[in-house]
């Protein structure tokens, strides 16, 4: 027996991936376009020694790009390793222990993944200015010794906003874990300690990588809350991208687009895979 | 004589998420043997687990003292205490080969890697499972990952050996078969066995001695033909076998001591023994099997003898079972008794005819005498 689909719902299927994806093809289109002025698309360009790669060719040789993808990616990679690490503490913390304010501190820890970032990046801005201030004038700290904006503040401000990401999906993880298993490791010698490394973290793995993933993603992604809380020497790709644009679209700016999509994609891939093997 | 466990006064107490307080263990006293095969036995609830939780360290007494051979354990940590724990649902880990299970104990005792190698293949080998070392948990049967938790606490060669239910997962015929080897098993390590379960079948037939559990208290700790032939309460008759319940008021005491004679409802007297003092007056029960019962209808008149107590009724139920025929027969005081009668003839005919007006007896001498 065959079931017959309206005819409009896969109307609608189809022009909802037309609006999510045809920006992006576009973009990535215009990455080869043979005008310097990315308004119109005048053919591929072909530029020796290139070819239609040529606005590629010219990113890589443009400093300030190559310091701002290492900015984003030594962010990226700080913050993954600090809000892994802190997310799924707090996951495990709320999962097995009963303390004074949990259901408080369980909402609490999800409230930043529904504050609007704007708001969020406000708020540690004026956070991290009022406590420099303090420091700076209590230790009397002159010139390069004075706390101020950079890399460590992003750095701080990604791994706060991560953190949620990462207990939530950690979390959906220890819902099916056993811990009759973490006893039989005591049961059979094995220290707190031990019992964590070879027992629990295995078996949690797959949601901490997952976590860990999303975390660097976001990090990678993110422009409101490194705008706010970033410094001379620390732009990162979408402050530099979004510096580009006030001037002139190039097709060098879609270039860098277009490999970040790509990065950005390939690590989406890479999650779906680690949690299908949840399952 | 060395105890290998032995718990003085120990009481668990849990606050709920909601705030209440569960008595989860209220004064335990216990001292079990070593060498023994001793299973707490009770139904469900009534803080078996908690019990054998307290002796592996996952939770430490509210009061009271637990030794392992002599030496208070006090808040001494689950890893440095010398027994090990078959968990109810096995609690394999399901990351790690059936070989690399087994040999955590073994690694986490830092011993040579020729020797983990070793005694894991004999612990496999002791419960049939050789050549399943590379199989992971989740690719065996229910009775063969049984039997890798087993393993797995076995190769520590514990001074004793803590099983939380741990047939319950298994079916009913896979179930009688690990009975046996377990209990074969118990007998060739010469390991200390505390046995929790809820089946009092299973109890009997495996343990050298029983605490019979009910509400967080121990009722009687006896071996299986004390508890079967000597209840000390309601309960515990009730819970262990299958019994029979006559209420009766005591008449005087007899000149022999711990024997009273009772009335029964009805009006039947009978002498029958009782450990607690009795006052005349008093209400009691009176407990029989009813495999001690007979059935005297018109077709068949039971053994006679004069301490024998005769009870008319009515035949209300035949229920034929193979082995045995059971009678429901409807005293003419009110309750309802069982008569077992087994069915050892060529063909066993039935004693009595359904509606029937029977006499239930049974020897005094069979009869006890409970209080509560
Ligand atoms: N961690 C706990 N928190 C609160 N109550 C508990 C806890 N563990 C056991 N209990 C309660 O203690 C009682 C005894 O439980 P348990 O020892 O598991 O019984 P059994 O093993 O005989 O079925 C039950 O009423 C149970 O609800
Ligand atoms: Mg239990």
């Amino acid at each position: 027996m065959k079931h017959r689909r309206p005819f409009w719902l896969y109307l609608i299927v189809v022009l909802v991936y037309i609006f999510l994806y045809a920006p992006i093809l576009v973009l990535i289109i215009y990455s080869f376009n043979a005008s310097r002025v990315n308004v119109r698309f005048e053919g591929i360009v072909n530029i020796e020694p290139c070819g239609p790669f040529y606005w590629f060719c010219q990113l890589s040789r443009n400093h300030e790009v190559i310091n701002a993808a290492r900015n984003s990616l030594i962010i990226a990679s700080i913050s993954t390793l600090g809000s892994t690490v802190i997310g799924t503490m707090a996951a495990l913390a709320l999962q097995r222990y009963e303390f004074p304010l949990k259901r408080f501190s369980e909402g609490a820890l999800y409230i930043p993944i529904v504050i609007p970032e704007l708001v969020m990046g406000i708020g540690i801005l004026v956070l991290f200015t009022t406590v420099f201030r303090a420091i700076n004038t209590a230790l009397d700290l002159q010139g390069n010794a004075r706390l101020g904006m950079g890399l460590g503040t992003v750095i701080v401000s990604h791994i706060a906003f991560s953190i949620p990401f990462v207990a939530l999906v950690v979390r959906a993880r220890l819902h099916g874990f056993d811990r009759a298993i973490e006893e039989a490791a005591r049961d059979l010698g094995a220290t707190e300690w031990i019992t964590f490394w070879r027992i629990t973290l295995p078996n949690i793995a797959p949601g901490v990588l997952a976590g860990a993933l999303l975390a660097f993603t976001l990090s990678l992604d993110d422009f409101v809350i490194t705008f706010f809380t970033t410094g001379p020497g620390a732009t990162t790709l979408p402050i530099y991208v979004y510096g580009l644009l006030r001037r002139t679209i190039t097709p060098e700016v879609n270039a860098l687009s277009t490999i970040w999509i790509l990065l950005v994609f390939l690590l989406l891939v890479v999650i779906q895979r680690v949690q299908g093997q949840q399952r | 004589m060395k105890y290998a466990i032995e718990m003085r006064n120990v009481s668990k107490r849990f606050t709920t998420a909601a705030g209440t307080e569960v008595v989860a263990v209220d004064n335990v006293t216990l001292e079990i043997l070593d060498g023994e095969f001793f299973s707490l036995l009770g139904p469900s609830g009534c803080g078996k687990t908690t019990s054998l939780r307290m002796i592996a360290g996952f939770e430490l007494p509210t009061a009271g003292e637990i030794y392992i051979h002599g030496k208070p354990m006090d808040a001494t940590p689950p890893n440095k205490r010398p027994v090990n724990t078959v968990f109810q649902n096995y609690a394999l880990f399901p990351h790690m080969t059936i070989g690399q299970n087994v040999a955590f104990g073994l690694e986490m005792e830092r011993l040579p890697r020729a020797e983990i190698t070793r005694r894991v293949g004999e612990a496999l080998e002791l419960v049939r499972l050789s050549g399943y070392e590379n199989r992971k948990p989740h690719q065996l049967s229910g009775g063969q990952q049984q039997r890798v938790a087993l393993a797995r606490a076995l190769v520590k060669r514990p001074e004793v050996l803590l099983l939380d239910e741990p047939l319950g997962a298994l079916d009913l015929k896979l179930r009688k078969e690990m009975q046996l080897e377990l209990k074969k098993l118990q007998r060739e390590v010469g390991i200390t066995f505390v046995y929790v379960t809820h089946d009092q079948e299973e109890a009997l037939t495996m343990s050298d001695r029983i605490a019979v559990m009910n509400g967080g208290r121990v009722l009687q700790v006896g071996t299986a033909a004390e508890i079967y032939e000597r209840p000390v309460n309601r309960f515990v008759a009730d819970f262990i076998g299958e019994t029979n319940f006559l209420k009766g008021t005591v008449v005087m005491a007899t000149d022999e001591p711990d024997r009273y004679l009772v009335r029964l409802e009805g009006g039947a007297m009978l002498m029958a023994s009782c450990e607690h003092p009795l006052q005349p007056g008093q209400q009691v029960v009176v407990a029989i099997r009813p495999e001690k019962m007979h059935l005297n209808g018109s077709r068949r008149f039971g053994p006679y003898a004069d301490n024998h107590v005769h009870i008319p009724g009515r035949v209300q139920e035949i229920v034929y079972i193979g082995t045995d025929t059971h009678y429901d027969v409807a005293l003419e005081a009110g309750p309802i008794v069982r008569v077992r009668e087994q069915n050892s003839g060529v063909f066993s005919p039935r004693l009595a005819l359904l509606g029937e007006a029977v006499s239930v007896s049974f020897d005094a001498a069979v009869a006890r005498i409970l209080v509560d």
